[in-house]
Parts: structure tokens; sequence; C-alpha cells
């Protein structure tokens, strides 16, 4: 296996692109590394994207956030002017791992990864983050719904490189929020998981929002649905048993020993209504 | 197969090694550093026994590549005593008797000592959601978070200790 650590972005996509056995990108390598050594995948190429300048950086621009593909996830919850724009999405982060795989694990791979159970992938699509992708054909940005297509199965190109994550700045009196169900209090994989992200308009009516439920299909799922049954309340309890319902009809989950169709979908809707509630409470305390 | 070139610091020290594209750090530190401090349980970071600092973040050693350590930093289990004198925390786990078979007592003091270098009076639920990543199949944890609450004390009396002495200069 050869290891490389290019420099720039556009020598990590040649050496992807060129590379004729297997060649993997190397950001936190907390599934990389585990699935090399589980003899899942038996690398002829590892790129090490972190010697790219900046990719390890968070930094906070006019039209948005920049999250470097490289930056772990701890750096996100130590970056507090992203803390206060993205609640939901840094604490969806902070979900990934203990300590020691918050160090190390990246957002952007959390994605790359595909994995339906991906705790960062619901509270992104809500922010509407982008991916910045770099690639043979050079550099463009995808919404990040449009990047997983299925259980390890992504869009991505032979040769394309995610080296940001792009969220843009919240309007005022915007928040999100995130949670998901496991068996115990932490460390482990999502049973169902739910991110909303909203913004209150005039007397804390909802003004927009947008829902998104992990772990209960193939990819995570925006339920517009969902967002419609709150846009235009004050999140009253009908318009909460709405947003439940709504979200119910939209998992189609599998069953499995960590939950059965039955318990995943009604959860979906529980963690719904409580995580609407918690990105309501704090948009409402936001100027 | 070509080796890799690396050049690091372990612990304060210049280290120089060659190393395999898939060997990981852990491996590099044991087989070639004869660092055996960090040791491998799972070897997918579930268990923390070959925890280390890199660049100031606690890592899982067996999740990194011996290659990626190129020019960083990396802290283990060897350098926290000085010399002769113990590593608070090491104290306070034999005062405490927070270990017993004593295979994951490396990675829980290095996960103890990234927690105090970053939050010197940290509460018991804020040791033990810190110190999650580590498993211990003997002690049952008690005695580990009253040694880590123990060391705390120790090391906030040290610096103010340290403090005063200074402002008496």
């Amino acid at each position: 296996m050869r290891y490389e650590s290019p420099r720039n972005s556009r020598d990590a996509v040649a050496l992807m692109a060129s590379e004729r056995g297997d060649a993997y990108l190397l950001a936190g390598g907390t599934d990389l590394l585990v699935r090399m050594r589980g003899e899942f995948i038996d690398p002829d190429l590892v790129v090490d994207i972190k010697r790219i300048p900046g990719i390890q950086d968070i930094r906070r621009m006019t039209s948005g956030f920049s999250i470097g593909a490289g930056a772990s996830c701890a750096a996100l919850g130590r970056n507090k002017a992203l803390v206060r724009a993205w609640p939901g999405v840094v604490e969806a982060a902070q979900l990934i791992g203990s300590d020691q795989i918050q160090g190390r694990c990246t957002i952007a791979g959390n994605m790359c990864n595909a994995s339906p159970a991906a705790d960062s992938m619901p509270a992104l699509i809500a922010a509407r983050a982008k991916a910045v992708i770099v690639g043979s054909g050079g550099r463009r940005r995808i919404a990040v719904d449009k990047i997983v297509t299925g259980p390890g199965k992504t869009s991505l190109e032979k040769g394309d490189i995610v080296v940001e994550i792009v969220l843009p700045i919240p309007p005022p009196k915007s928040a999100d929020a995130y949670q998901r169900f496991i068996p115990r209090s932490e460390m482990d994989i999502a049973v169902c998981s739910a991110g909303v992200s909203l913004t209150l308009g005039p007397r804390n009516v909802v003004k927009q929002a947008r829902v998104v439920l992990g772990a209960v299909a193939p990819t995570a799922v925006l339920v517009p649905n969902a967002a419609r049954a709150i846009v235009g309340t004050r999140l009253d309890e009908d318009a909460m048993m709405k947003l439940a319902a709504a979200c119910e009809k939209a998992c189609a989950p599998i069953d499995d020993k960590r939950g059965t169709v039955e318990f995943r979908t009604e959860v979906a809707g529980v963690l719904a209504r409580r995580v609407a509630a918690i990105a309501y409470d704090r948009a409402r305390r936001k100027r | 197969m070509k080796g890799i070139a690396v050049s690091t610091t372990v612990n304060g020290d210049a280290v120089d090694f060659v190393c395999e594209g898939r060997e990981t750090l852990l491996d590099v530190l044991r087989n070639r550093l004869g660092l055996i401090g960090a040791k491998e349980g799972c070897g997918t970071g579930d268990c923390g026994a070959c925890s280390v600092i890199l660049d100031g973040e606690l890592i899982c050693s067996c999740l990194a590549l011996g290659a990626e350590a190129e020019g960083r930093e990396v802290e283990t289990v060897e350098g926290m005593a000085d010399g002769n004198k113990l590593h608070p925390l090491q104290k306070r786990f034999l005062e405490k008797a927070a270990l017993q078979c004593g295979i994951c007592t490396p990675g829980f003091l290095i996960a103890a000592k990234a927690l105090l270098d970053s939050n010197e009076n940290p509460n018991e639920s804020e040791i033990r959601f810190a110190l999650a990543g580590n498993l211990c199949r003997c002690t049952g944890y008690d005695k580990i978070v009253r040694a880590v609450s123990a060391a705390a004390g120790d090391l906030r009396r040290q610096k103010k200790a340290r403090l005063k002495r200074r402002a008496t200069k």
C-alpha cells in the first residue's frame, strides 16, 4: 500500500484519478482504518488530505461557514461562532464516538462513509449545507443530500474529493437541533434520529423549517410535509401531532436487532417533536 | 516495499523511523520505538487502550497511520512521569487502586491527562464522559473516576503554589 500526503488538492485529485488499483482518501481515518484492519478493504493507495493547506480550518466568511474536510469534530465543538450559529450541526457532530474518535473524525468523512445512520447528515441537510468538491473537471458545490445515494454509496466520481462543507449564515431568529435514539447514554449508532432547522417570524411564528430523519431509510430523508406541518404555527399540540405523523409516514426503516420497523417509525415522530421544540426554543432566544 | 521515512517528536524527543504505509501509529510506537505503554485492545477504536495525544488531540493510535506522525508531536504514557517522579495521575491511580490487571491503565492515564489539560476542575459527570472511550473490565470505573478527581485537585494545588511562589519572588 502506498501512502501519499499531497500538499494541494489538485495533486490529491491527480493521485486518486490516476490510481489503477483501489484508492481511498484518508481524513480522520476512524472509518477507513477500521475497514482496512478488518480486511473489508485492501487499498493500493491511501491519500491523506490533511497536509493540504487550510483543510483542517473552520472559517467564518460573509457568505457562511467553511468547514475544511480535515477539521475534526472536536474542533467544531471548540469553535464558538459555529456553535452559536449552528448548535444542531455541532451537537450532531459531537455525538460521533468517544473523545478519542472526536479528535480525528470529520463531518466530510461521516458524509462520504454514507451510513444511513450517520449522525451529522440530518443536521447538515436541515442546515442546507453544501459540499465543495474538487475533481478532474474542476471545482463544484453540491447540496449534501445529493451526495449520499444509498448505504455506502455516493454520487462522487473517481478522483472527486470533498474539500469543504459550507454552511450558510443563518437568518435572524433561526436555530437548529439534533437528537438520536440509542439504547445507552452515548457511543452507539443511531437507531433513529432527527434534525430540525427553523426560522421564526413575527410573534415567534415558524416562518421556515426543514425536518430531516436519519437511520429510517437508505439515506437521511428530508420530510417537506413535516416542515409544512409546523410552518405558520407556534408548535402547538395540533402542529406537533401533524409533524410526528408526517415523519412516521416518511419512514422506510430496516428491521434489525437494534430496532424494529414499528419502533423506529414511532420514535422518529417522537424525536422530531422533541428536536423541533429544542430548535424553536433556541430560535426564540436569538435576535 | 519501500519504507516511508518519518521525522516526528515523541514525548518531546526528536524521533526518526521508517515504516510501511499501512502500519499504524500504535504498531510504530510499540514495534519500532519500543514504547509499549499504549496497548492494542480492540484495534477498532472502541477500547481506548492505545490512546495517545497527537498535536494536543486525544486519539486512538490504532486508528492513525505511523506515516501521519511526520512533523507532529506525539505524547504517550511514557512521557508522563518526570524521571522517577510520577505524574499526580499515576500516583493517585496507585493510591486509589484504580487498576487491577493494568492493560487499560496507560490509555486511561493519557485520556485523563487530555481531560485535565483542558479542564482543571472537572466534575464526576465530565470525568465519566471524557473517559467513556476507555474500557476497563476490572475496576468498575469508580476508583478511576476518584483517582482522576483527586489528581485534578493535586494539579490545582501545585499550580496555586507555583503562582504564589512567583508572586513572592
